[in-house]
């Protein structure tokens, strides 16, 4: 046993034995311009004009971007319209053999994919790899079974596919929100008109060549980019059915508000604010890597990141500690090394949005903390950030940070998390982790949130219906209740 | 120095809390994906096999095979930029011969006693065992624990048993098998690690199995017990070591269970003093990799036996 006196007690996360740089070198296969996928074909838009789609890895321009004017969105609608006369009344089976075909393309070509998406979205190259790219063809894979068996989606009753769907995807996981909107829309019968985000382009149309290869009938989706103007002439637009739409809650709230008396149908996936509740009995160190899990992935650019800690208060200093551990052996960098766990934020706009909100929180009185390490001088990072010292009232605790910060609040009792969990306009995610089970159903139950993980975080699956709670939208992806929401039910 | 134990098996769980087999088992999968190339592969390999404890145990040991195993342990390969291996492992009778072969070198002999691999033996005849192994010239002793007195909830007998071993080692290093798969769960070795810890000196070892059962040494087992480590660090200040054995056979696993020392327990740990491999055909694997990365090529398959007999 030591003496009195409490010596210094610390692990030393050096670089004994460093791991060389292990950059992915597989060829992303990037054009230098892109052109809006129309009716089964690449064309230039009418409007002429394109932009420049920058890595945020190096801040280096990868490619240029169409912008669609309105005869351009008009044209893909027509397109779609057409399609749907006859996509819609295709056997199931038919669809499906054009989903199987689109997964295994899309897996055949996983690391070209994997590279692409992050040179152009920033991620790390293994997330990108062992996550965003299987699960988009899982997603395929998945909806392809629909298809001939979907008068079992709502037994005894008829579905029917709704016609035009328009949908809208955020840039945190380009190709996987694309799999999650086109998949079951196809699966239905439905036709779509899908723009991806302006900074994260390139995977969309990347994988209209894979629609290409895989001959699915010209207009059954029609991909469009451009930034915010072209994002409003989709919603706006008469053919449309439906929107769908993945991203920021203010933009959600304008899309329901010009879709308001026009009969289009709607669903959002929005913000979100997620509690990660942490009870005293719960296997601390797994706890400690789910919240890592839950707040660094994807640089925290996930709506549903478990932002906000909550800590059973006898145990909060234990998890500081142990979590202050952990941040040590992060590795922040550049998002191509396969050892990479925290890649580049994904635009400057971004990065500006996070610096913004970390110098509240310090202003506002919580306490910072950031491991030492070397971040890129080109490109956009951010080191992994915990604050302590955090009230429920600060603008950390309520501000959706889309970044790698972590808010650490206390709780008491389980009523307090409860309360102080479902404090907030958002309702996408929690997370609860406790060794006792009926506190797990008891949590699950009381908290207001679409989706509850117990034990663990950020899992996600084909089958498992995604969504949330009010200011984080409205509408499911993902299993049976994914389907129906872009099927008429008679 | 020895701490008052918890009564049972409930308490002891209570104070060292549970693990999660899905969390850790999620963990561990990602020192898999770690990437370790050039330099860093030519390190590890190197840094692997410093920590080799080159084992055999087997009924048809003579001092013939120990005397190569010694040999291949003071030089494993004709590359005088390779380590010799932490230590050669034999039973008891057999420490003698090995402590002749390796006189003047830094390879150290570790003698498994305690009635090895069961533990089934009066206290009075494993402590005889373990005293005659120190008296043959052993240098460190792996011990077993009483897994049937943990698992009825005998848990001060166990640990005194520990202690009582400890003793008898004087200047030995003591290595405190567990053998985790007849512990089953990661809370139990997480509980016998805490248990054993707490009568362990700095620089002595916790470990996984005897190499004797069906399931050995996993990434799993062995981030729970690194874990263990790192708590009663903090709690103690004292350094436990730890050695993983059994089941490791390749390169690439040794350089994954290298990953979690760094990862778990940093630097400080990245040492022969405090982490071990309990393997014998691993070495000739870490060996084929290093000439590998040396000459670009790999040899040919009879160049490095696959067997341990025949080193």
């Amino acid at each position: 046993m030591p003496a009195k006196r409490t010596p210094v007690r610390e692990l030393l996360f050096g670089n004994l034995w460093e791991y060389d740089p292990a950059p992915e070198t597989a060829d992303p296969n990037i054009q230098s311009r892109y052109q809006l996928f129309i009716n089964g074909s690449f064309r230039a838009p009418l409007t002429k004009k394109y932009f420049d789609s920058l890595s945020p890895r190096n801040a280096a321009k990868l490619s240029e971007i169409p912008i669609a004017g309105k005869s351009d969105v008009d044209l893909a609608y027509q397109a779609a319209e057409k399609a749907f006369s006859s996509w819609g009344k295709l056997p199931g089976k038919e669809r499906g053999k054009y989903l199987y075909r689109i997964a295994r393309l899309l897996q055949d070509r996983a690391r070209e994919f994997a590279v692409a998406e992050t040179l152009d979205g920033g991620k790390p190259i293994k997330e990108a790899r062992d996550f965003d790219v299987p699960m988009a063809a899982a997603h395929f894979f998945y909806h392809a079974g629909w298809a001939d068996k979907l008068e079992y989606v709502a037994p005894g009753r008829q579905v029917s596919p709704l016609g035009v769907i328009g949908q809208i995807i955020p840039w945190n996981f380009p190709l996987l929100m694309m799999a999650w909107k086109i998949a079951p829309a196809l699966a239905m019968g439905n036709t779509v008109v899908i723009k991806p985000a302006e900074t994260t382009s390139i995977t969309a149309l990347k994988f209209a060549q894979i629609l290409l290869d895989a001959e699915l009938p010209p207009g059954v989706v029609n991909i469009i980019t451009g930034a915010g103007e072209t994002g409003s002439l989709i919603v706006n637009h008469p053919t449309a059915a439906k929107i769908a739409f993945t991203g920021s809650t203010v933009v959600g709230k304008s899309i329901q508000r010009a879709l308001a008396g026009s009969g289009k149908r709607l669903t959002l996936e929005l913000g979100g604010k997620a509690a990660n509740i942490i009870f005293e009995d719960a296997p601390i160190d797994q706890a400690v890597e789910g919240i890592i899990n839950g707040i660094f992935f994807n640089q925290g650019h996930i709506c549903c990141a478990g932002s906000r800690l909550l800590v059973q208060e006898s145990i909060a200093k234990q998890v500081c500690q142990k979590l202050k551990q952990r941040l040590a052996t992060l590795r922040t960098g550049d998002p191509l090394d396969k050892n990479t766990d925290i890649g580049a934020i994904n635009s400057s706009e971004q990065l500006k949005r996070i610096e913004h909100l970390v110098q509240a929180g310090i202003d506002e009185g919580a306490t910072i903390y950031q491991p030492a390490c070397q971040l890129p001088k080109n490109g956009y990072y951010f080191p992994p950030t915990l604050f302590t010292d955090v009230s429920q009232s600060q603008r950390i605790a309520k501000e959706e940070i889309f970044g790698p910060v972590l808010s650490i609040l206390t709780f008491r009792t389980p009523e307090e998390a409860i309360e102080k969990a479902n404090n907030t306009p958002y309702g996408l995610s929690a997370g609860v982790w406790t060794d006792k089970g009926s506190r797990i159903l008891k949590m699950s139950t009381e908290l207001k949130a679409g989706v509850v993980w117990a034990n663990t975080y950020n899992k996600f699956d084909p089958a498992s219906p995604f969504g949330g709670y009010k200011e984080s939208g409205f509408g499911r992806e993902g299993g049976m209740q994914g389907l129906l929401d872009y099927a008429t039910i008679d | 120095m020895i701490r008052k134990s918890p009564a049972t098996l409930r308490q002891l769980i209570q104070e060292v809390g549970t693990v999660d087999a899905i969390g850790i088992e999620e963990r561990v999968s990602k020192y898999g994906t770690r990437s370790i190339k050039k330099q860093a592969k030519r390190a590890g390999l190197k840094l692997a096999i410093s920590m080799v404890d080159l084992t055999t145990l087997e009924g048809k040991d003579t001092p013939g095979k120990v005397a190569s195993l010694c040999q291949k342990a003071i030089r494993p390969h004709d590359d005088p930029e390779l380590p010799t291996t932490a230590a050669v492992c034999v039973y008891p009778s057999m420490v003698k011969y090995a402590a002749a072969c390796v006189r003047g070198t830094s390879v150290k002999v570790a003698s498994v006693a305690t009635a090895f691999p069961s533990g089934q033996l009066p206290l009075k005849l494993r402590l005889a065992e373990v005293r005659s192994a120190v008296d043959a010239g052993a240098d460190e002793i792996d011990m077993v624990i009483n897994r049937g007195a943990f698992l009825t909830g005998e848990l001060a007998m166990v640990q005194d048993e520990i202690a009582a071993v400890r003793d008898c080692c004087g200047p030995c290093a003591l290595k405190v098998i567990l053998e985790t798969s007849e512990l089953e769960t990661y809370d139990l070795i997480r509980a016998a690690s805490r248990l054993a810890m707490q009568v362990l000196r700095e620089g002595d070892f916790i470990k996984t199995s005897t190499g004797k059962t069906s399931s050995n040494a996993t990434l799993g087992n062995n981030q729970v017990m690194l874990e263990a480590i790192r708590d009663h660090y903090f709690e103690t200040g004292i350094s436990i070591g730890m050695k993983p054995a059994g089941g490791i056979r390749t390169a690439k696993q040794a350089l994954q269970f290298l990953v979690a020392v760094k990862e778990t327990l940093g630097d400080a740990w990245l040492t022969p003093a405090r982490y071990r491999f309990g393997a014998s055909a691993l070495l000739n694997d870490l060996l084929r990799q290093w000439v590998k990365e040396t000459t670009g090529v790999y040899q040919a398959s009879y160049t490095f036996s696959e067997s341990s007999s025949a080193y």
